[in-house]
Order: structure tokens, then sequence, then C-alpha cells
């Protein structure tokens, strides 16, 4: 339940009252950037199940096994690293397809070598 | 490029479109906006306000008035369309673009937002249809056939929002849709996914769509049909599109991508435009080089389809005092029912005709900027700034929502204590993580932080590019489900689409009709009565979908649907032959040759001469331009007179025109004219021809005539049977 309050628009204008049109709008989009401003900074630092799984789409992964793959990247505690990255880094390490490193990890199969691929890098970037 | 081109006399073939989707390709990425062409001439007019007309269209009934005219306005016209199943929406997509829509909005099925992935597969939807990479890529191939057939470029459009948005977008790049929701307030107020998750999700999906070149439009408007009262939350609505305006301009998008949905929040009997127009001032010099998505008003609308009606033509009229770049439309019956096939034609029709109609607007007036309405602009503004400083005063954002500051019902800064609560910890779908300090994603379009290895040029060359670059990469998923799926439903309704006729609203084959009866007595009784008649006619599943009091007492007016068991097979239909016309140079010809006289009246109590006066004159295209003498008689001639004129004169043609129907008096006239004729004896030797508003060809030959013209006929119609009928019937020398 939000606070209930009575229109008190008259008191609370009084700093607005003697700005030009023009300076009204200035403020408007000011106090608007301001807002967003820390909400793209987090956007910037993290990432989700669903921005993952729109990477490994991306590298020419069907949805079936991104979902698969983002699942167990998220079990095995290494998503922060990055899905895609994951399969990158183990088809690279392997000598794999994209695709062949793919089935594989949506398999489940090859997460602790993908871990060791990783090391101790956890911390924020 | 799409498999065959569709024939304006053939139906599209859906089995057909389905074929080879595996490997097609959307023919471009982004949005197109339509071309205004400043003084573009078209019949008698100048129109200021219009883009380059269709290849083929269906133009207003009216338009018969103008020579046939169908001039398309400048601004996008959307459509929504989502019955459920997207194979039977893709015939209502092409009546909608010949009608003029350019822009087909795809609802999507309930549930989908929360849906934590991409649908695969085309299983049926409830409330819209589920969207996924088949039910996109088909709907493209379609209307890329469809744009080709009327000449013009058509956005898809769907949805980015829901806890799968980074991958939706992903889809909608890949499969070329041009436009798409995205605001990732609407998320955390409407759908109850977490805040946090829904904006960073949204900076991904948002970087996707521009790489995509996909023109966004915000969430703003759901304020206006959730709040109690909507005229209400006009600062909170200003507040809401810089947020997301703000948002998107950080991630990359132009702002001429960015479309504001804004609603006129209210409705007669409310004194609409006082309140709606100083709103849509305000918001259009905050908001400079945006661009306005104009929709129509969905909170004030019941059942009764002329009020809808008049409520979206004041929206329009909103539009042209102000600017649209996009004018949505709702259609008239969404107050009671899913949109028909009709109604959907309805609603385009509704603003085609008012943004015409309304052509050059302010070339003659303006809005008076001082007075009440500045005032009112300047207090809207200054309330939504209130707003932000309170947002930020609070903690932000997250605390802001936290505290139930959206969508509450009272006039910022009143607060009624209602608006949406939610906790930045809850929520659907709350997992959100610190990138790791090595955190890689080997793809184009993505946001954030990304640590691409040293000496890569473009991001996804590590993997030898990414779909975005190279899409035959896409992966393509068929069917999931071996019931639930668009080959199974295409079996069952393939009877309705090739064979037998069934009346359908929505799908092939659902033998839904309606009816308006006006039964007098009171509503309660009619309602009763009304499904009662239905039933006696053999109707199932009938509901009443509009009734209204005319009068307490004397009677009420209802609209019933039902569903019939009814097919028809057109082959075995016994229709009249089509009259086969003659043409201009022909006709002409044969009344050089055979001069033709004749005698013309409107008859009876009846001072209507203009129609008669159209089939006749030059200057109309009538008659007398193939070379044949008329002789008119006037208004109100009794019909002795009309015959006595005709054998003064030695006229071989009679023509009687009556419009007033009361009392039968067209059929009366018609049936003593050959009577007349009959009695003095020279009924054989004269072409009786009988016209009116409420003629058929059918009926005056039952009543006598040897023809009958009635609405929307030419001069060159009636020229044409004069001539033919004249050839078969009369030889040459009968009356020499």
């Amino acid at each position: 339940m939000g606070v209930q309050r009575k229109d008190d628009y008259e008191a609370r204008r009084g700093h607005l009252a003697e700005l030009s049109e023009k300076e009204l709008e200035e403020r408007f989009w000011q106090l608007a950037n301001q807002v967003v401003d820390p909400l793209l900074e987090l956007a910037r630092t993290h990432t989700t199940p669903s921005i993952e799984r729109s990477v490994l789409l991306r590298m020419g992964l069907d949805s079936l096994t991104s979902k698969a793959i983002v699942e167990k990247a998220l079990q095995n505690g290494v998503l922060e690293h990055g899905a895609g990255h994951c399969v990158w880094h183990y088809a690279e390490t392997f000598g794999l397809e994209i695709s062949q490193a793919a089935k594989r990890l949506a398999r489940g199969e090859g997460w602790e070598k993908v871990k060791g691929l990783f090391g101790e890098v956890r911390d924020n970037a | 490029m799409p498999d065959y081109t569709l024939d304006p006399h053939i139906k599209i073939n859906i089995e057909k479109i389905m074929e080879n989707l595996k490997d097609y390709r959307p023919r471009r990425k982004g949005w197109t906006w339509r071309k205004l062409i400043p003084h573009q001439e078209l019949g008698p007019f100048t129109y200021f306000q219009t883009s380059a007309g269709l290849k083929a269209s269906q133009s207003l009934p009216a338009a018969g008035f103008f020579g046939g005219i169908d001039p398309q306005p400048e601004c996008t016209i959307t459509s929504e369309i989502a019955s459920g199943r997207f194979e039977d929406d893709l015939r209502r997509m092409r009546m909608a673009a010949y009608h003029g829509a350019d822009h087909i909005m795809v609802i999507r099925t309930a549930g989908q937002s929360h849906y934590d992935g991409l649908l695969e597969g085309t299983p049926e939807g409830i409330g819209g249809v589920p969207i996924s990479r088949k039910q996109l890529r088909a709907t493209r191939k379609a209307l890329d056939m469809i744009e080709d057939e009327v000449g013009r470029e058509i956005n898809l459009h769907s949805y980015v929002s829901g806890v799968a948005g980074p991958e939706v977008a992903v889809l909608l790049a890949e499969e070329g849709v041009n436009g798409a929701h995205q605001d990732p307030q609407y998320n955390v107020l409407y759908r109850n996914i977490n805040a946090v998750r829904s904006f960073v999700d949204a900076a991904e999906a948002k970087k996707v769509m521009n790489w995509a070149e996909i023109a966004q439009i915000d969430g703003a408007h759901n304020a206006n049909a959730t709040a109690r009262e909507a005229w209400k939350v006009m600062p909170e609505l200003l507040v809401q599109h810089a947020i997301n305006s703000a948002y998107s301009v950080k991630v990359g998008m132009p702002k001429d991508r960015i479309c504001l949905s804004t609603v006129p929040p209210t409705a007669p009997p409310a004194p609409a435009l006082r309140l709606d127009l100083p709103y849509a001032v305000a918001l259009r010099e905050l908001f400079v080089g945006y661009r306005m998505r104009a929709q129509m008003n969905t909170k004030y609308m019941e059942s009764d389809t002329r009020e809808v009606t008049v409520t979206h033509t004041l929206n329009i009229l909103l539009s042209r005092l102000t600017s649209a770049d996009i004018q949505s439309t709702i259609t008239p019956d969404e107050g009671r029912n899913v949109p028909w096939h009709y109604n959907t034609m309805n609603g385009i029709n509704t603003a085609k005709q008012t943004l015409v109609g309304l052509d050059g607007l302010q070339e003659m007036v303006e809005i008076k900027r001082e007075g009440i309405l500045g005032d009112r602009v300047r207090e809207l503004k200054e309330r939504a700034v209130l707003f932000l400083e309170e947002i930020l005063e609070t903690g932000g954002y997250f605390e802001a929502v936290q505290q139930g500051f959206f969508v509450d019902s009272g006039l910022y800064p009143e607060r009624n204590g209602d608006g949406i609560v939610r906790d930045i910890k809850g929520g659907v779908g709350t997992e959100v993580f610190l990138r790791a300090r090595d955190y890689f994603a080997p793809v184009c379009g993505h946001f954030g932080i990304n640590r691409i290895p040293d000496g890569v040029e473009r991001t996804c060359s590590k993997i030898g590019g990414c779909t975005l670059c190279v899409p035959k990469k896409i992966q393509w998923i068929d069917e999931l489900d071996e019931e639930d799926n668009v080959n199974k439903r295409l079996m069952k309704s393939r009877p309705y689409r090739e064979g037998g006729l069934t009346p359908e609203v929505q799908w092939a084959g659902d033998g839904v009709v309606s009816m308006t009866l006006f039964l007098p007595t009171d509503i309660r009784t009619a309602h009763f009565a009304a499904l009662e008649i239905a039933k006696q006619m053999g109707w199932e599943e009938t509901e009443v979908i509009h009734k209204q009091v005319m009068h307490p007492a004397e009677g009420t007016v209802l609209e019933v649907k039902g569903k019939i068991k009814v097919t028809i097979d057109p082959l075995t239909l016994q229709m009249p032959e089509e009259e086969e016309q003659l043409s201009a140079e022909v006709i002409r010809q044969k009344v050089q040759e055979r001069p033709m006289l004749g005698v013309a009246a409107t008859v009876g109590e009846d001072e209507h001469s203009v129609g008669l006066r159209e089939i006749l004159d030059i200057k109309h295209g009538g008659i007398e331009g193939f070379g044949m003498k008329f002789h008119y008689l006037g208004t109100s001639v009794p019909i002795s007179k009309v015959v006595d004129a005709a054998l003064e004169t030695g006229a071989e043609v009679i023509l009687i025109s009556t419009i007033i129907s009361h009392g039968d008096m067209h059929r009366l006239n018609m049936q003593k004219l050959h009577d007349l004729c009959v009695e003095r004896g020279v009924r054989d030797r004269l072409i009786l021809v009988g016209g009116g508003t409420q003629v058929t060809n059918e009926l005056a030959r039952e009543w006598g005539m040897d023809a009958g013209f009635g609405r929307g006929t030419k001069g060159i119609d009636v020229a044409s049977f004069l001539v033919k009928y004249r050839e078969e019937h009369f030889s040459a020398n009968v009356r020499d």
C-alpha cells in the first residue's frame, strides 16, 4: 500500500514557478537522466539467464540447446563469465566446433573442465 | 524471395506459405516509414498529408463519388491482428493491408511473458499468438508477398517484454521483424517480473533491436488502461515515457526509432478534447525528436460499436491537431469480443477516413497555445518534474516502485495509495549476476562489459561470425508438439478454405453469424426474447453481444451472435449471369449507327432528381455522352404522362426513377408503368427501365420492367444494357 496524500501541487511548485518553459523542460530531462543512470550502470555490469541464452542463440545454437547450457552454467557457478564464453573457451581449448562443444555441454558433459579453464576469476569486472 | 506471387482474385495459399520455411530469409531489416508527398493531386483534389498510393487497395465506400480515389495518409496505420491461430490471421493481414494498414501488430498469447525462454513450433494461443520462429517466419513470408500485392512495405510487430526479452529480441532481429514493444516498466508494473532483471535485460534487448533497426514502442499507455481514473495519471505518463526514452537513448537508440505510445486518456461523455489536448501538447513539447504512436482509447469502451467509432474519430482529430507518426487502430468490437475480421477493417477505415478527412487541418486551424491550454500544459510539465524529483529524493527508481509511486489513481502529487507496489527482490525471474572480470560474449549487438580478446576486430570473429552477421547460422526447429500445431489445424480447416462456404468472423469454418434486432419491450425481456429467437432460427451458442435501451418501455435494440452449421457449395449456387458490359467505344458506335431516343422521369410524388440526372447527363458520364437522346420530364411526373410523352416523341426507351420506397411506391410505380403500356398496346415496342436506391435488377424484372438499376449504377451500365437489349429484342427494321 502506497502513501495517501492530498494534492499539494501549489505548495510544492514554488521552486519551479519562475523557470522558463525551456528551463522547465531541461530540468525534466536532467532528472530523467539522473533516474536512469544507475539503472544503466547495473545493466552494464550484470547479466541474466536470458541475456546469456540470447548470446548462445547468436552463436548459432538453437533455443533448446541454449536453455540447457545456461541451466548447466548456472548449476556449475560459471554463468558470470558468460555462457558464450564457456562454449567458445571449451571448443577452442579442445579443438571442437562450436556446435559440437555446445552439444556436449548441453548434455552436461565437460563442465569440470570449463570450471578449470576459468580458475579463480570470479570477482567483479 | 517468396515462392509465388499473390493473384488478387485467388485466396492466399496457406499450405504453400508453410513450405520451405527452413530456408526462407526476410528481404530486409528495420522499420519503414511512409513518405509524405506534400501536394499530391488525386482525382479532383490536392492533398497536403498523404503518401504514395497503393498498387491495389480497397478505397472507402464513398470513394465512388470521387473517381474511386484511395488517398493514403502520410502516417503509418497499425492493425492489431492476433486471433490465436496465426494461419487464419494471415488472411486477415492481407485484407488489412488491402485497406491501408502497413503495421501489423501480433499480440502474444497469454502467459508468454512469463515463459523463461523461446517457444518453438506453432501451438494455438489464447488471447493472442504464441510468438515463435516458425510463426514469425511464416508471417513475414506472407507479408512479403502481401506487400508486393499492395505495393507498399509492411512492418511486422511483436513484443520484447517478459522474462525472455533479450532472446526474443534476437529472434525478432533474425526474422526480419520491424517494430516491437520494449519497456522494462511494463514488466515490472503489469507482469510482476523482477525489476532489476527487467532493466538489465532491457539494455541487452534494446541493443539488439537497435542493431536490427527495429522501431521501439514503449508501454506507458498501459497506465491509462489500468488506472481507475485514466486522466489523472497524465503526469506519471510523462515520467514513464521519459524513463524508457532516456534509457533507450543511453543504450544507443536514435530518437526517431523511439516511439511513445500515447492514448487520449478520456472519452465522451467526458469533455474529452479539453482534457486530452493539453496532455498531447505537453507530451509533444517535452519529447521533441521522438516519434508519436497515437493509440485509440480502449479504457472507456462498451459494446456499442457506434459509440466506440465516435470516440476513435475524436482520437484522430487529436492526432491531426497535434501529430502522429503511427496511428494505431482499435477495432470497434473490442469491447465485446475478440476482434472480428470485418471490424479490423472498420478500425482501419475509421483511421483512414478521418485522417484523410482532416487532411491539412493545421494549414487553417492552429492550437491556441495561450490561455487555459497553455496553463494546463505548464501544470502537467511541472507535476511531472515534481514526480521525478520525488523519485530521486526517495532513493531512485526501484525504491519508488517499492513505495507504490506508479499507477496511483491520484493526480500527482496527489496520491490515493492505490499504486502498484513491487518488491525489488521479488517477482518472477530474480536471477541477476555480476559479470566476472573476464566476462566475454563473442557476438554482436551485446550491451555492457565485454572483455574482447586483444587483436579481435569484430566481436564475433572469434566464432566465425554470429547469426546477426551470418544469417545462415540461424538454427531451425520446426514443431515440438505432434498434436498442437499448424499442420493439424490446417487439415481441419481445409474444407472451409477450399470447398464449402461457411460464415466466419475469426477462424476458417467458425460458423459465427450475428444479427441486429429491435424488440418493442424492456431490456431484460428483450435479452431473453432475442436469445430465444436466435435459438428458434437454429443458431447455437447464442449470446447477446450488445443491447441498448431505446426507451425503458418502448423498446431495446440488440445484437445477437451465434453459430450456424450451414455450408454452401458455391458451385451449386443458382447465380444470374453477370452482364457483360460493352465498352464506351462500342456503345457510341452502335448508337451512331442506330440512334436511340428515350424519355426519363422521376415518377410519383418524388422530388429527387440527382440520381437520374447523373445517369443522363454528359457531364456526369451519363448515357447522353454515348449519343443517346433523352427527354427529361422532371420530378413527381404521373406515370400516364410518361407514357404519353414516350408515344408523342416516338421514344423507344422509358427510364423511370423512384427514390422513395415508403408504402412500396417504387414497386407500384413500376407495375403501373408496365400495365399502362400493355393497356395501350405498346409494351412490346418499348424498353422499360426502373431505377432507384432500393431497386435491384431481379426485383424490377419481377415488377414488369426489362431491367432495374440500383445504388452505385453508372451511365455506362444503363447504356450498355440498352444497346444490347435492343439488339437482342428489336431487329433494326421493326419500327420502320
